[in-house]
């Protein structure tokens, strides 16, 4: 079958703003939006620019905005779009570098302001720190994380406070808080009990539905506000 | 962006939120002018509650009733998720419960605030007035 590819593109060599370009290309139900665009790139336009590398939904590198919503390219295929016409833009909110890649420097900031690491005030153990399989089911779920911005551009209150922290940074910051081998929970709170931290969660979803790996963003939120309210109480 | 992006029945829900959250803001600056000209403009504001009583007022007053009870509704399911976070993975379904809600509180006030519009009798009286 044949699909209308519309992609946003910019390039800020030449464009004072950004533009959509039409592309048909023939899909078979089963490709990807990826394929699609690995069509378009290699037989039609070769200056069509946008990031990919595992190609299947592990590396986090291809999302973008797939007929209104963030999605990964890689993972999301024609037949499941149920559409002839596929539009494809940028992650919202983030400055466009050229045609669908974003600048992710912003975004890795905050990832790294929650301090994402295990931290401890104990001396590392002969072998590893062991942890129940209860104690490690608490933050599963986010551990999944693979960092690829589709929850926190997907975010309203992201988009109307770009200085919000986000739902990808909060999930990091969930994942060590509730990890009983970590340490520094207290300080993560603090960081995130900020104004620019988790009270800007409105609760509308978006995050979790953008999320390829399925996590529950607004519970681990919750799960974090809920835990600052209690080092306050 | 906040018109493009598709969000499901969560960002609906927000939105909702937010619109009846100002319509209700809007009603109450409404509301303490014509308090206030109650002990202004005695006339002017006898004059203003016939408008609340005439049809158009009474659809009004409708709006109103569906804001308030809309936003009543959809914040308890905020504030049951807020209280247990594990309840975000039914919020489609707390959604849905609100509306179920919504209509089968809505519906008899709606019948209440719009019957004297049609010549009816309000179903229910208070005061025996």
């Amino acid at each position: 079958m044949q699909i209308e590819l519309r992609i946003l593109r910019f390039d800020p060599e030449r464009d004072q703003k950004p533009h959509e370009e039409s592309y048909k290309v023939e899909a078979a139900p089963m490709d990807r939006v990826l394929d699609l665009l690995h069509k378009v790139k290699y037989e039609q336009d070769g200056t069509l620019t946008f990031r990919r590398s595992c190609a299947h939904g592990v590396c986090g590198s291809d999302a973008m905005l797939i007929n209104g919503r963030n999605r990964l390219a890689c993972k999301i295929r024609v037949d499941q779009l149920k559409a002839k016409r596929i539009t494809v833009a940028p992650l919202p909110g983030l400055p466009v570098t050229k045609d669908l890649v974003v600048d992710m420097d912003g975004f890795f900031e905050k990832f790294r302001s929650v301090q994402p690491y295990l931290q401890t005030n104990t001396p590392a153990p002969e072998r590893e720190r062991r942890q129940s399989p209860a104690d490690r089911a608490v933050f599963d779920d986010t551990t999944k994380c693979i960092l690829c911005a589709a929850c926190t551009t997907s975010c309203p209150s992201f988009w109307a406070q770009p200085s919000y922290v986000g739902p990808a940074a909060i999930v990091n910051a969930h994942r060590f808080i509730f990890d009983t081998r970590d340490d520094a929970a207290e300080e993560r709170l603090e960081i995130l009990a900020d104004r620019n931290g988790v009270w800007r969660c409105r609760t509308i979803f978006n995050c979790t539905d953008a999320c390829p790996r399925g996590i529950h963003i607004t519970q681990a939120i919750l799960e974090v506000s809920s835990k600052i309210v209690e080092h306050h109480a | 962006m906040l018109f493009r992006y598709r969000g499901s029945e969560g960002m609906l829900a927000w939105a909702f939120h937010r619109i009846s959250g100002v319509a209700i803001w809007a009603f109450i600056l409404l509301h303490v002018l014509d308090i206030w000209l109650a002990n202004v403009n005695a006339t002017l504001y006898n004059d203003l509650l016939g408008l609340y009583g005439s049809p158009v007022g009474r659809v009004g007053e409708s709006l109103l009733g569906a804001a308030l009870l809309y936003h009543a509704l959809n914040g308890l399911r905020i504030i049951i998720m807020d209280f247990w976070p594990s309840m975000t993975r039914y919020h489609k379904q707390l959604w849905y419960a609100n509306w179920v809600a919504f209509v089968v509180i809505g519906v008899p006030i709606l019948i209440q605030i719009m019957a004297p519009a049609f010549g009816l009798t309000a179903p229910f009286t208070f005061g025996g007035a």
